[in-house]
């Protein structure tokens, strides 16, 4: 059986690309200026912007560049926030502090290092109300992911909001984790079309998919040095195109396909 | 307001804490009063506080098959999965069902990060030493991953990672999966283990209590950490017509604080409407309801209002934090293992711990045990960031 949805907004944060609309016109060969700096993250209020770890800035930057193409109310939307390693450079000074002087870790950086710092921080923003979730599910994220936030949406009939984002590693953990740049992409799915449709998605589970699930060999592109935008780059594609089927994986053995088109 | 869902039957499930490996020491601890905590023996530098340590893990190794996997967080889950038959009654749904067709969603917030600060104790030449030189377990991740290798399940596999409500969570993913046709069964539940992040964090928030913790007592200090395994297999009802049933299930969001609970518990009663919704149930058919109950001075304030009131006095309340501690990412299957046990025993297990109750409790608070019909209970989780969960299960009509 497959999953039908709709795309209502799309949004796309790296150090290279501050936005869907730069990665259209990259694909369409034309010269895009690099984003400054941190994420943005817009949707905070300054004080918790200058305070929040980068992590919850690229979640939240991705989210709010999604919910505002979709014209919907933040609030109003269910969200699944998906990151592979959560914040490693919380992770890498939490480790390093424990190991000489435990005494000292910092409160504020514990209560950020939940895997959920970006949803509590995005649901504070927006004032939502609704269920929020954080997740993970190791090279298999995105596709997870996904199957998360569409079955959110179709079983609720509401539309939702699906990030997934990682950042960059740093010390061991960083590289245990081997992610060396930070990406994030956000999408509003909603289970019936409207006039924000952007394109329509059919997702179908493929179970015993090893083959179609076997790494392509390193090619150095830079997408390979984060989780989340390996798997997600034939898809981001496809988003920018309009259309195109791509395989995701959604676990070890499962593969998740994606039929994109355009919705007109 | 949410619709109705069908009931899912619970067809097994097993929880270890420091109550005891398997169903019946904790049914065994929780009739005679007699909690888990001990002084804190743990951390790696000491930490005056009391802690739900689990007995046997060190000796718990997996065997040579999974040894990737090794950490303190896996070893609980292994030695979680062997309790009551659980570790059988899964291979079995996999055997009925296949092995694409059963589900595995599991809960957790600490993940192996226990042997990620390991690592960081042992660093050669500022890089992991070989022997922790193995990525899948520095992830959150970890726990998921090893658990769909050791019972070779290959349907949708997620890890959920709301911190306090985690593993209460992982019951409403699996019910989506399941209603939609996407999964036959489910492999629900949590693991979290004692290690430096959580009790020095905690202790950095000042929400640990130096004394074994005291859930809605007027002098409470905090909390108690602990830490606990626990499993369930869910399934259609029809296939497994005598067992006890998932009703319902809430979700919400404070948007309030990080670290600290809305003032009113908005989020906390926007979760509990929406369990009873989904299980199309009345306050007054709830029999009992098993507390988040930190005893943490906000938490406990604030749900101890909601429950005076949103319930009558016939529903029973307690807290079992003072038995096992908080299991943080585990606590909501713990409890949501506990809410079962009360189903299967007419029995509401008293809130260890507490002997002048928070003035803000209603008559609800089950001070100790007490034997009576439990024909619904109702488990709260309520995690940092805001995030609620609220869990509905009931017993098979006769």
């Amino acid at each position: 059986m497959s999953l039908r949805l709709y795309v209502e907004g799309v949004g796309l944060w790296s150090p290279a690309l501050g936005d869907f609309a730069a990665l259209q016109a990259q694909l369409n060969g034309a010269a895009v200026t690099a984003p400054n700096g941190r994420p943005p993250a817009a949707s905070m209020p300054a004080n918790e912007r200058r305070r929040a770890p980068e992590s919850v800035l690229l979640a939240v930057e991705v989210a709010g560049q999604a919910v505002a193409m979709s014209g919907r109310a933040a609030s109003e939307l269910p969200c699944v926030f998906g990151s592979s390693f959560g914040d490693q450079l919380i992770s890498d000074y939490m480790c390093a502090i424990l190991a000489s002087a435990p005494a000292e870790l910092s409160p504020t950086r514990f209560h950020n290092s939940v895997h959920n710092a970006p949803a509590g921080y995005w649901t504070i923003a927006t004032g939502c109300h609704a269920a929020s979730s954080a997740i993970s599910a190791g090279v298999a994220t995105v596709g997870a992911g996904l199957l998360e936030a569409a079955t959110l949406g179709l079983t609720e009939q509401r539309p939702v909001l699906l990030v997934c984002s990682d950042i960059a590693g740093t010390g061991p953990v960083g590289e245990m984790s081997g992610t060396r740049s930070s990406y994030g992409f956000a999408l509003v799915l909603s289970p019936t079309p409207t006039a924000r449709t952007l394109a329509r998605l059919e997702l179908a589970l493929q179970p015993h998919a090893h083959d179609d699930l076997r790494p392509a060999p390193a090619i150095g592109a830079w997408y390979e040095s984060n989780p989340i935008a390996a798997s997600a780059w034939p898809l981001m594609q496809n988003l920018a195109k309009g259309e195109g089927v791509c395989t995701l994986a959604a676990a070890e053995t499962l593969a998740l396909r994606v039929v994109l088109e355009n919705a007109a | 307001m949410s619709a109705p869902i069908q009931p899912l039957a619970v067809s097994a499930y097993t929880v270890t804490s420091a109550l005891g490996q398997g169903l019946e020491s904790h049914f065994a601890a929780l009739s005679s009063s007699h909690g888990g905590l001990r002084e804190n023996d743990f951390s790696s530098a000491p930490l005056a506080c009391w802690i739900g340590r689990v007995e046997g893990i060190e000796e718990a190794a997996l065997p040579a098959a999974h040894a990737a996997w090794e950490s303190r967080n896996n070893r609980l889950a292994w030695l979680g999965l062997q309790q009551d038959g659980f570790l059988e009654r899964a291979l079995d749904a996999r055997q009925r069902y296949g092995a694409t067709r059963v589900a595995l969603v599991l809960g957790t917030s600490t993940a192996s990060i226990g042997a990620t600060e390991e690592g960081y104790r042992q660093l050669e030449d500022g890089r992991m030493p070989p022997a922790l030189s193995r990525p899948a377990i520095h992830a959150p991740h970890s726990l998921a991953g090893f658990v769909a290798e050791a019972l070779g399940l290959e349907g949708p596999c997620l890890t959920v990672s709301t911190a306090c409500s985690s593993s209460a969570k992982v019951f409403a993913t699996a019910e989506r999966l399941i209603r939609l046709g996407l999964a036959d069964a489910a492999v629900v539940g949590g693991v979290d283990t004692l290690c430096d992040s959580v009790l020095f964090g905690f202790n950095a928030l000042e929400l640990v209590s130096p004394e074994p913790c005291r859930p809605f007592d007027q002098a409470r200090h905090g909390i108690s950490i602990g830490e606990a395994a626990g499993f369930a297999l869910l399934e259609r009802v029809a296939n497994a017509p005598q067992a006890p049933r998932l009703l319902g299930y809430g979700e919400s969001s404070d948007a309030h604080h990080m670290s600290t609970p809305h003032p009113e518990g908005l989020g906390a009663e926007l979760a509990l409407r929406d369990a009873l919704a989904r299980g199309g149930l009345r306050a007054e058919q709830v029999d009992y309801i098993n507390l988040h109950g930190t005893a943490s001075l906000k938490n406990d304030e604030v749900e101890a209002a909601l429950i005076a009131r949103a319930f009558p006095a016939t529903t029973r309340a307690s807290s079992t934090k003072g038995f096992t501690g908080h299991t943080l990412g585990a606590a909501g299957i713990l409890e949501a293992a506990i809410a079962l046990l009360s189903i299967r025993h007419d029995f509401v297990p008293g809130n260890l711990g507490c002997s002048h109750p928070d003035q803000a409790c209603g008559p609800q608070l089950a001070m100790r045990g007490e034997q009576r019909t439990v024909k619904v209970a109702l488990s709260n989780s309520f995690g940092f960031g805001g995030n609620n969960a609220c869990l509905a299960f009931g017993r098979a009509p006769a």
